[in-house]
């Protein structure tokens, strides 16, 4: 009897040591896993702490203090000069005419192009004919195509529509790099949908437009929000085609944002800097931080086509 | 008697009715694709210069491109910068998964700040990096104001080092993205694997390394694909980060295919080098596009 407890004590005692040591190694393991994403997370929000809060410091401080540094002053100054008198390629009207472009050419171009691809893509998972899939895969290899194959006979065709240096010559090129992205997550989301559905509906009488508006339309939205993000994104963030097919004043706001940081005068006046590049990146990163799910949704789709 | 002309009228408007809707945007597509390409190609065989002509010379210059040494730096440092830049964003992306995937706390809250780099634009990016990077107001600056005086770090303004600038800033935008992947892939292994596994007694690292990564190892593939296809195209990035220098030491073919086409006015070669560009990717997509074709035929194969 004794022998029995005294085991049992012993027996105990040793897996209260077990269990000691198992919850140290768990905590040890906590504290490490918190530490790496901490530390990396730190590295991921530098850039953007850094753009906050020099759009926010006076020069002179940022030049003392250096760019990574508290803020320890609080001026707005910098913003009113990045937005309409900042010189900017030779005009010294600040970003806003850019970020109106990067918006006027953004927005039509996500729409049209979100449009398009949802009828095409309801044609080519409901409605499909002889060679249907044939030229799914076609209009698929505009996916992968390169920027640069584009820009010769973009500029050609651009210039005989009158349409070089526009804003509108823009949305066209984005409307037609886009088609193939938006067909593609489009029909990806039809393709799911019962054809049974729309048997039912054909043998009612109802036609294509009829059942486009009346059974797949209403149950589009999560799919034309992951497009609209993806495209609005896509386009607003784009670079080689503003550059290549405008200048000046017609600018998108990247373009002018290279110009703008890669000019040597300017190359100290990081608070208006500061300021240009943070109003550049506050569309995308509103429809980021709103839309996230649909986002890291579209993102999966884009790329595991 | 009267409805019949006029049912099939509408039957036959009705059976046209898809492929007249679908018809500018597959003519749209079909002249993007196909007909810039083949566009791009004849220029590139022409003798044109600053302006189209359409005097056939065959492939002189591609010869002229593969001898020019800014082509073959820049295409030197596509290599260099891909695999670097695709297996650093892999380990990061996939450590980062790992990490959140041990159930921790706040995890949209992590997500959302490993995500959030693939929102901004390339410009945006390029241009705050090259701040941090330089030497008199970025890192190099902060370290030494916190005491460590005799501190480097200047890699963007060193022929040698500023391609790790490039790199660094590319795996910063896109481990996120990496993440994301892995995470949603860790998150579709059966449980039932992993708990037999475990109740095998196998370690967690063994677990990893032996059942969940090679489960998930297709992921691996679209992720290193996607990848690549971004290195192929880095353009917006080196341009704001070190606009190609110091020097030419960070051409990219992107950035030489710009230059050629829009500062030189050498348009041939310029399209000479955009097919090259063309070419690269084909290199990485067409396997890619026979192997998935392969599998699902494979997978097909197996249900039935």
């Amino acid at each position: 009897m004794s022998n029995m407890t005294l085991s049992d004590a012993a027996h105990e005692a040793e897996f209260v040591t077990q269990a000691r040591a198992a919850n140290r190694r768990y905590v040890a393991g906590r504290i490490g896993i918190y530490a790496f994403l901490g530390f990396f997370a730190l590295i991921y929000l530098l850039p953007l702490f850094v753009i906050i809060a020099n759009s926010f410091r006076d020069l002179a401080e940022i030049t003392h203090d250096g760019l990574i540094a508290f803020p320890r002053s609080f001026s707005l100054k910098a913003w009113p000069q990045a937005w309409a008198q900042y010189c900017v390629a030779g005009t010294c009207e600040g970003i806003h005419r850019n970020f109106y472009n990067s918006l006027i050419m953004t927005i039509p171009a996500t729409i049209i192009s979100t449009m398009l691809g949802a009828i095409n893509g309801y044609v080519l998972s409901k409605w499909k004919f002889r060679g249907s899939e044939t030229i799914f895969t076609c209009m698929m290899l505009g996916v992968f195509m390169p920027g640069q194959i584009a820009l010769l006979p973009w500029a050609y065709i651009l210039g005989s529509l009158h349409l070089s240096n526009s804003v509108y010559g823009l949305i066209l090129v984005h409307c037609v790099q886009g088609l193939s992205f938006t067909t593609l997550f489009c029909r990806n989301y039809y393709v799911n949908i019962p054809d049974d559905l729309i048997k039912a509906a054909r043998i009612d009488g109802a036609g294509f437009w009829r059942i486009f508006f009346k059974i797949i339309v209403p149950i589009s939205p999560p799919i034309l929000i992951v497009t609209v993000i993806w495209q609005f994104t896509g386009i607003w963030n784009e670079y080689l085609f503003g550059v290549v097919f405008t200048g000046g004043r017609q600018q998108p706001i990247t373009s002018a944002l290279v110009s703008l940081a890669t000019n040597q005068m300017n190359a100290r006046a990081f608070d208006v800097a500061s300021c240009a590049v943070l109003i550049g990146a506050i569309p995308p990163l509103l429809i980021y931080f709103l839309g996230g799910k649909y986002f890291v949704r579209g993102l999966t789709q884009g790329a595991i086509k | 008697m009267s409805n019949a002309p006029a049912a099939s009228w509408r039957e036959t408007l009705g059976e046209w009715t898809p492929r007249m809707v679908l018809a500018p945007s597959l003519i749209a597509s079909f002249i993007y694709v196909f007909v810039f390409t083949l566009w791009t190609l004849y220029i590139s065989l022409s003798n044109s210069t600053l302006l189209p002509t359409y005097e056939f010379v065959g492939f002189k210059h591609y010869f002229e491109l593969w001898s020019n040494q800014r082509w073959a730096i820049a295409y030197g440092n596509l290599f260099f910068f891909s695999g670097i830049y695709v297996v650093l964003s892999l380990i990061v992306g996939l450590l980062l998964a790992i990490a959140i995937d041990q159930r921790v706390r706040f995890e949209s809250f992590w997500r959302t700040i490993f995500l959030y780099p693939l929102a901004v634009s390339f410009v945006v990016t390029g241009t705050v990096w090259s701040w941090l990077y330089s030497p008199n107001a970025g890192i190099e600056f902060f370290v030494r104001s916190l005491g460590w005086t005799d501190f480097t770090f200047r890699l963007t303004t060193n022929r040698d080092t500023a391609i790790y600038a490039i790199i660094a800033t590319g795996v910063w935008q896109s481990s996120g993205f990496a993440m994301a992947l892995f995470l949603a892939g860790l998150r579709s292994v059966d449980p039932d694997i992993v708990k037999a596994a475990q109740i095998d007694g196998a370690s967690r690292l063994r677990i990893y390394v032996k059942v969940i990564l090679p489960s998930i190892a297709s992921i691996f593939i679209a992720v290193t694909v996607v990848l690549l296809q971004f290195a192929i195209r880095t353009f917006d990035l080196v341009v704001a980060l070190t606009g190609g220098g110091p020097g030419i030491s960070t051409t990219f073919p992107a950035i030489y295919v710009y230059d050629l086409m829009f500062q030189r006015g050498q348009i041939a070669i310029g399209a000479a080098a955009a097919i090259m560009m063309l070419a690269a990717l084909a290199v990485v997509l067409v396997p890619y596009g026979l192997w998935t074709a392969w599998r699902t035929r494979r997978e097909a194969a197996a249900l039935v």
